[in-house]
C-alpha cells in the first residue's frame, strides 16, 4: 500500500494500463508537459510517443482519433482539458462512439475511454468548472464513471480501460490533489456499476458522487453528532447505475437525499430520486430531497462556494427529512 | 516519424532549438502611417502593458480571481489593429483578452474591476478576466473555447453585410486555434459568402504548453493554410505596430470595400506564461530573452523618437497611463464583491434564474 492523491493515483492507472500494448493516450499538452493536471507526468518518458501522443487542439480530432484506434483493435484514453471542452467532441461522442455497437448489430464496438476532468475547484467559471454529467449520462451507449477516491479512482480507470464499451471517466477536479487514500501496490480493478456503501446507517440514505462525497461524508460526520444515524452511499458509476444498491439502502432507511454539484433541473439526481419513487415508494417516510448546485452558471472563485452545495446545505436536507 | 519527433525535444520541448524573432524591419519606419496614429498605437501599448504589469502584481498577491492570460509582448497586435478600425467595427478576443477590450477603449477601472470579480466590474464580477466584453464598444466577447469565435465574427460580419452597412469584423485566435474545426469552417465561410471579417492569428508560438509546431502540418500555421481558400498568405511582424496597421489597414479597405475576408498571421511572443499558474519551463533557453530582446514597446518608442516626435510627449503619455492604470486599481480595489443573489440572475429574460414562471 502507498498512499496517493487522486491524480497520482489516476497517474499509476495509466501507468499500470499502458503495459497492455494496445493501449495509447491522446490529447492535449498531455505528453511532454504531462497535462494541465499533471496527470500523465512522466508517462511519456516511460512509454515512448507512440503510446503517448500530444495532439493539437482539436478536441474532434482527438476523439474521432481514438475512436478509430478503438475500432480497429485499440485500447486508446483520450483526455479531455476541462469538462467544458469536451463539447467540441459531441459530434463524435453522441453520434459514433456511443452507437456503434448498436449501428453494426453488434460487430464493432468503440473500446475507448475518455477522461474529462469536471466540477469547480480551480475558480476560473463556466467552461472550467461545470458538471455536465447528466448530458452524457442520456446518452445510450455511453458509460459515465466518476471516483471519489485514490482507490476507486485507479480500480475504475483499469476497468474502464478493460470494458468492451465506451467510458467517460469524470475525473473532479476538487479531489486531485486533495483526496488522499491508500492504493494498494498490486493493480486491481473496481467493478464498473457498481454503488459503495462507504459508511452503514440506519436514518436516512445519503446519495452523492465525485467531488460531492467530501461534503457528504462531512455532513455524514456532523449527522452523528446530533445522533442522525446517516448511511453514505458514493455512486461511482452514475451509468450503469447501481439501482439495486441504493433501493436496499433506501428501503432500510426510509429516507434519502441525492446530492450533486451539477444544476438542479434535469440533473442525474433527478433519475436517481425517479428510481426510489418507482421502486420503493411504499418503504419511504419523507419526500426524496435533492441538494444540488443551482440553475444558473458556475460563477468565478468568490461566489464558487454559494454554487456549490455545502456540507450546511446537505445537513439541513437531512434534518428536515428526518422531520417527517 | 516518431522517433524523429522524439529525439528532436528529447521528451521536454525545452531542449528544442529555440525559435527566435526575426530582427526588426527598419522600412517599416517608411509606411505612410500618419504619426498621430503612430503616436496612439504607442499610448496603447503603454496601456496594453502598462495595465497587465498591474494585473500581473494583483494576481501575485492572490487579488485577480479565476485564472488569467496575459498578452505581455503581444501588444503590438492589439494596437495595430485597433488603430485601423472604427468604433463601429465589430472585434472578437479569446480568452487572452485584456489586451484587446483595452484597445477598443473599455476603461481600465470596470476592466480591472472585473478581473478582480468586483460588482462594478465590466460583467458586475461574473465573467473575469476570460469573458471580458462590452458591446457598447464593439468588443463582442472574449471566448474561452478555442476557436468558436471565428464562426461567431463571420455572423456578426455577416449580418453587417446584409443590413448593408460598411462595418466589419475582426477576430483574434492563436496558432494553435488553427488546428480546430471551427477555424476551418470558419475561412470557408467567410470566402463563400465574402464576409466582410479579418482573422488575425496572434502566432506567439505556443499552444498553452507545446509548441504549436510540433502538431500542425505547416510551418506558418495561419499563412500556409490561406492559400487553401484562396487568400493571400500575410505574414507580419506582430511585434512592430506599424506592420500590424499596414497589414490591418488593408484588409480592413478591402473587407469595406466588398472585396471579402482576409486572414494575418503576426509573429509574436507571449513574455510569460500560457496562464498565471504556468512558469513556462517548456520554453528553450535563451528564446525568452531574444524575444524580450524585440520588445515591442521599446523599438517602437525608438522608432517614433526618429520620426521627431520628442521624448517629453512620450514621457507624458507613460505617466498619463501610469496614472490611469493606479486609478483603475484603486476603483477596482474600492470596489465590493457582488453579493450571494448576483448568482441567481442573467439567466432568463425576466433577469432571474428560475425555469418556471
Ligand atoms: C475547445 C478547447 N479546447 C481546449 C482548450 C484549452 N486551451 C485553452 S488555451 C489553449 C491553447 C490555445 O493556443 P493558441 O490558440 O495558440 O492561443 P494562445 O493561448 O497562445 O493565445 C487550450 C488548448 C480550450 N480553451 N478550448
Ligand atoms: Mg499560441
Amino acid at each position: 500500500m502507498t498512499e496517493l492523491n487522486m491524480a497520482q493515483a489516476l497517474n499509476a492507472a495509466l501507468d499500470r494500463a499502458l503495459a497492455d500494448e494496445r493501449v495509447v493516450l491522446l490529447g492535449e499538452d498531455i505528453g511532454q508537459t504531462g497535462g494541465v493536471f499533471r496527470v500523465s507526468d512522466g508517462l511519456l518518458e516511460k512509454h515512448g510517443p507512440d503510446r503517448v501522443i500530444d495532439t493539437p487542439v482539436s478536441e474532434a480530432g482527438i476523439v474521432g482519433a481514438a475512436y478509430g484506434m478503438a475500432v480497429a483493435g485499440l485500447r486508446p484514453i483520450a483526455e479531455m482539458q476541462f469538462m467544458g471542452f469536451s463539447y467540441p467532441a459531441f459530434d463524435q461522442i453522441i453520434s459514433h462512439v456511443s452507437r456503434i455497437r448498436n449501428r453494426s448489430r453488434h460487430r464493432f464496438t468503440a473500446p475507448l475511454v475518455i477522461r474529462v476532468p469536471y466540477g469547480a475547484g480551480i475558480g476560473a467559471a463556466e467552461h472550467h468548472s461545470e458538471s455536465t454529467e447528466a448530458l452524457y449520462a442520456h446518452i445510450p451507449g455511453l458509460k459515465v464513471v466518476v471516483p471519489s477516491t485514490p482507490h476507486d479512482a485507479y480500480g475504475l480507470l483499469l476497468a474502464a480501460v478493460d470494458d468492451p464499451d465506451p467510458v467517460i471517466f469524470l475525473e473532479p477536479i476538487r479531489l486531485y490533489r486533495s483526496a488522499r487514500g491508500e492504493v494498494p501496490e498490486e493493480p486491481y480493478t473496481v467493478p464498473i456499476g457498481t454503488a459503495k456503501v462507504e459508511k452503514p446507517g440506519s436514518d436516512v440514505t445519503i446519495i452523492a458522487y465525485g467531488s460531492m462525497m467530501r461534503e457528504a461524508r462531512a455532513a455524514a460526520t456532523e449527522l452523528a453528532q446530533s445522533d442522525i444515524d446517516a448511511e453514505l452511499l458514493d455512486v461511482r458509476t452514475i451509468i450503469p447505475f447501481d439501482t439495486e444498491t441504493v433501493l436496499e439502502s433506501v428501503t432500510r432507511t426510509g429516507r434519502a437525499v441525492v446530492v450533486h454539484e451539477a444544476p438542479r433541473t434535469a440533473g442525474f439526481g433527478a433519475e436517481i430520486a425517479a428510481q426510489i419513487y418507482e421502486h420503493a415508494f411504499y418503504s419511504l417516510l419523507a419526500p426524496v430531497e435533492r441538494v444540488t448546485g443551482w440553475d444558473t452558471v458556475v460563477p468565478l472563485r468568490r461566489a464558487e462556494q454559494h454554487y456549490v452545495p455545502s456540507v450546511g446545505r446537505v445537513v439541513a436536507a437531512v434534518h428536515r427529512v428526518m422531520e417527517t | 516519424m516518431s522517433t524523429d519527433r522524439a529525439e528532436a525535444g528529447r521528451h521536454d520541448f525545452a531542449l528544442r532549438p529555440s525559435r527566435p524573432p526575426a530582427p526588426v524591419d527598419h522600412a517599416n519606419e517608411d509606411l505612410p502611417i500618419p504619426l498621430e496614429t503612430r503616436v496612439e498605437m504607442y499610448r496603447l501599448q503603454q496601456e496594453l502593458r502598462q495595465f497587465e504589469k498591474r494585473a500581473y502584481d494583483l494576481f501575485m498577491q492572490n487579488l485577480v480571481k479565476g485564472t488569467s492570460h496575459l498578452s505581455l509582448g503581444q501588444e503590438a497586435v492589439a494596437a495595430g489593429v485597433a488603430a485601423a478600425i472604427r468604433p463601429d467595427d465589430y472585434t472578437f478576443a479569446t480568452y487572452r483578452g485584456h489586451a484587446h477590450t483595452l484597445a477598443r477603449g473599455v476603461g481600465m477601472g470596470p476592466v480591472m474591476a472585473e478581473l478582480l470579480g468586483r460588482e462594478d466590474g465590466l460583467l458586475g464580477g461574473k465573467g473575469g478576466s476570460m469573458h471580458l466584453t462590452s458591446v457598447e464598444h464593439g468588443m463582442m466577447g472574449s471566448y474561452a473555447i478555442v476557436g468558436a469565435h471565428l464562426c461567431i465574427a463571420n455572423g456578426a460580419a455577416w449580418s453587417a453585410q446584409i443590413r448593408g452597412t460598411d462595418q466589419v469584423a475582426v477576430a483574434f485566435f492563436g496558432d494553435g486555434t488553427t488546428n480546430i474545426g471551427a477555424f476551418h469552417e470558419a475561412l470557408n465561410f467567410a470566402v463563400v459568402w465574402k464576409l466582410p471579417v479579418i482573422f488575425v492569428c496572434e502566432n506567439n508560438l505556443y499552444m498553452e504548453y507545446t509548441p504549436s509546431d510540433f502538431v500542425t502540418a505547416v510551418p506558418h500555421p495561419a499563412a500556409d493554410r490561406a492559400p487553401a481558400y484562396g487568400l493571400e498568405a500575410v505574414l507580419v511582424d506582430g511585434n512592430d505596430a506599424d506592420a500590424v496597421y499596414e497589414a490591418a489597414r488593408k484588409a480592413v479597405e478591402l473587407a469595406r470595400s466588398g472585396g471579402g475576408p482576409s486572414l494575418i498571421e503576426a509573429m509574436t511572443y507571449r513574455h510569460g506564461g500560457h496562464s498565471r499558474a504556468d512558469p513556462g519551463k517548456y520554453r528553450p533557453d535563451g528564446e525568452v530573452d531574444a524575444w524580450l530582446e524585440r520588445d515591442p514597446i521599446p523599438m517602437y518608442h525608438q522608432r517614433l523618437l526618429r520620426l521627431g516626435v520628442a521624448e517629453g510627449q512620450l514621457t507624458e503619455i507613460q505617466q498619463e497611463v501610469a496614472q490611469r492604470v493606479d486609478d483603475a486599481t484603486e476603483y477596482a480595489k474600492a470596489s465590493a464583491p457582488p453579493g450571494d443573489a448576483a448568482l441567481m440572475t442573467d439567466v432568463w429574460a425576466d433577469g432571474g434564474s428560475a425555469w418556471r414562471n
